[in-house]
């Protein structure tokens, strides 16, 4: 078993890091949008203090579902999911490592690079905390659900846009309890009841993600 | 299998079909373009559900122990492009839960004419050679049933004697073979045929 | 011998049924829409505070609620679907699905047109127009999804897994917008109040309300049979139901 996630983890990591120019353009893009915000509202700080975290994390959900892509897409294309679901390992297991490997080269990285962002939309120190810790429970939860959307549109061929109507509904109550986590921060409440709401969501979308994942990808072979 | 029916885009391709594979025997499905032998051999292979009727193994519905028994080839090779073949190779086997080890791997590879190119990217290989490593899996994992989808296309006469050999020494030892090709096979006398009409 | 028969029973039944159904429901969504509606529009005594603006309840509530039923109704057979793999599930949630989209529409729309005089504004940012707007995103992505495979087995399937993962977040969605909407705003929007409400008030609604429900039955009844006919048009049972009918128009 431990043999088997070890080989999943490696081959994954092994193609994300083959393709190092894809790796690096959600992180290009994240950044561009993080710029253009105050271009276009204008440098004050107190303007960008008060959209900063709304903005890293509508740029953090746009991000997710740009690399989410190779989730499933290509493994679709080569045969390489009709191997996978043939091989009478648990389907919901390796989409459950997959979501992993993708949380690991979209969503780590993004962490990394998050108190440039703070640095970037002046945002204080109370409410940077807040966000790294919103991003750090939050993130693991798009890996998750986008997971779903990705397995369902996987064998559509036209739509692009497909998997982020199918996200977005998804993804707003996340997006509410993360800003108004950061928000509480700056008015130095307490803002442990958004993330254990946010905690909660990403433990349920655990339990049950991949397992609709899963049924999806089955579908997708008809 | 018993009485399994199937439709594409609520296309009757096929009603009522039953067909029965056991040890030693090799079926060559035929039929024209477009007559359901994929679609057949997915229902077969458990990829896909029939809308009728059902496929057993053993006369138990398909479980975690058919599909440990069993190798399926599609069309589509399986193969990740940017990965090398070794690595291929080792993933599928890791998932397959198929020995592995590094020294099999390179005599197998020797064996099927691919010295000096485990390393390589599989998206630099030709189709031949790529078709090659797909069909490596073969040797790889003991199983009791293939079933292949058109094995030998792109493989050169070399190529497909190695194959039709391997594939004859399976059904010997006790295997099940039911594959499609529109090439004529040379092969032995268990040989069966079971041909599947275009419908409309 | 009845072996071959069992396939088709399934969806003939189906059909059978909801066309058996189909002029109860429409019949009796008449009988309570025309005379709910007159008498709420007409005869009704104007609203001390807003006026006859109030009247846009009469369309206004029916849809709000019956979207959001209709959106549970069709995650009930999504997933009746997907636990014992019935084709006509899925043709039914299918079937739903635009019927309620329209009816979120018309809640949003008659939602701005009543919100104008009221609060001065077509669009507030208040917590049940935002839900009721993501109840809409929720309708066109099953209904997207449906639409993008050619296969519509496999489109049925999985737009009935986006419909449960919708009925999932659903309370989630009310919650967090609810949340964010005190956060944010403030309790400044005056919110209609419903529980004083007359009684001769309240009986036009009571019967728009049964109506419309009848009518999204008998729209979805139809266009099941019609998705039913389509989906299934080679089967023999279709083309002896299509033959039979052009015999009775000739005998006509």
């Amino acid at each position: 078993m431990s043999q088997l996630i070890k080989g999943v983890l490696q081959r994954d990591l092994a193609i994300a890091f083959n393709q190092k120019g894809e790796l690096a353009q959600p992180l290009l893009f994240l950044l561009i949008v993080v710029t253009l915000f105050p271009i276009a509202v204008g440098p004050a700080p107190e303007t960008l203090q008060r959209i900063g975290p709304g903005v890293i994390w509508v740029a953090a959900i746009l991000t997710a579902l740009l690399g989410m892509e190779r989730l499933f897409k290509q493994d679709y294309l080569d045969g390489s999911l009709e191997q996978l679901l043939l091989s009478g390992v648990p389907v919901f297991q390796i989409v459950a490592l997959k979501s992993v490997v993708h949380w690991l080269v979209c969503f780590l990285p993004l962490l990394i690079l998050s108190p440039l962002l703070a640095l970037f939309l002046h945002l204080s120190m109370p409410m940077y905390l807040a966000l790294f810790l919103s991003l750090l429970l939050g993130t693991p939860l798009l890996s998750l659900v986008g997971a779903i959307a990705m397995g369902l549109t996987v064998g559509v061929q036209k739509g692009a846009l497909l998997p982020l109507l199918l996200m977005v509904p998804v993804f707003i109550p996340l997006l509410i309890f993360a800003t108004s986590a950061v928000e509480s921060a700056a008015l130095h409440l307490s803002y442990a009841p958004q993330l254990a709401i946010i905690g909660a969501m990403l433990l349920c979308a655990l339990a049950l993600a991949p397992f609709a994942t899963a049924y999806a990808l089955k579908v997708s072979q008809h | 299998m018993q009485n399994v029916s199937c439709s594409k885009r609520d296309r009757i391709l096929f009603e009522n079909l039953s067909l029965q594979i056991s040890t030693g025997q090799l079926i060559h499905l035929r039929g024209p373009n477009g007559a359901g032998k994929t679609s057949l051999l997915r229902i077969i292979a458990g990829l896909s559900q029939a809308e009728q009727g059902q496929v057993l193994w053993n006369s138990r519905a398909l479980d975690t122990t058919y599909f440990k028994e069993l190798v399926y080839l599609g069309h589509k090779s399986g193969l990740t492009a940017s990965l090398s073949a070794l690595e291929n190779l080792q993933y599928w086997a890791h998932l397959h839960q198929a020995p592995c080890s590094e020294a099999l791997l390179y005599d197998l590879l020797t064996r099927l004419g691919l010295v000096g190119l485990e390393d390589l990217p599989v998206k630099f290989l030709s189709a031949g050679q790529q078709r090659r490593v797909a069909l490596a899996r073969l040797w790889l994992k003991p199983a009791r049933l293939w079933i292949l989808d058109e094995p030998f296309t792109a493989l050169d006469t070399a190529g497909i004697a190695l194959v039709e050999q391997h594939i004859n020494q399976f059904i010997d030892g006790g295997g099940a073979v039911i594959l499609t090709s529109h090439q004529p096979l040379t092969s032995s006398a268990k040989l069966q045929y079971f041909d599947l009409e275009y419908r409309l | 011998m009845f072996k071959w028969l069992h396939p088709y029973a399934k969806t003939q039944a189906a059909y059978s049924l909801s066309q058996r159904l189909t002029p109860w429901f429409a019949g009796i969504c008449v009988l309570l829409l025309v005379p709910g509606t007159l008498w709420g529009l007409l005869f009704t005594p104007a609203d001390y505070q807003q006026g006859d603006s109030f009247r846009i309840i009469y369309i206004h509530v029916p849809a709000a609620m019956l979207s959001m039923s209709t959106y549970v109704a069709m995650a009930v057979a999504a997933l009746v679907g997907i636990v014992w793999q019935w084709r006509t599930a899925f043709m039914a949630m299918i079937a739903m699905a635009p019927v309620g989209a329209v009816m979120t529409f018309i809640a949003l729309f008659t939602g701005a047109a009543w919100g104008k005089p009221m609060w001065g504004a077509w669009w507030v940012w208040d917590a049940r127009l935002t839900s009721e707007l993501i109840l809409l995103f929720l309708y066109c992505g099953v209904i997207a999804l449906y639409s993008a495979f050619d296969d519509k087995q496999q489109a049925g399937k999985a737009a009935g897994i986006m419909a449960l993962v919708g009925v999932v977040n659903i309370p989630v969605i009310h919650f967090s917008v609810q949340w964010w909407n005190t956060l944010h705003q403030g309790a400044t929007i005056t919110k209609f109040d419903k529980p004083s409400i007359a009684t001769e008030m309240l009986w036009p609604l009571l019967m728009n309300i049964a109506g419309m429900m009848m009518f999204i039955a008998a729209l979805t009844c139809m266009r099941l049979n019609n998705e039913i006919l389509r989906r299934e048009q080679h089967r023999p049972w279709v083309s002896a139901l299509l033959h039979d009918r052009r015999e009775n128009q000739n005998a006509v």
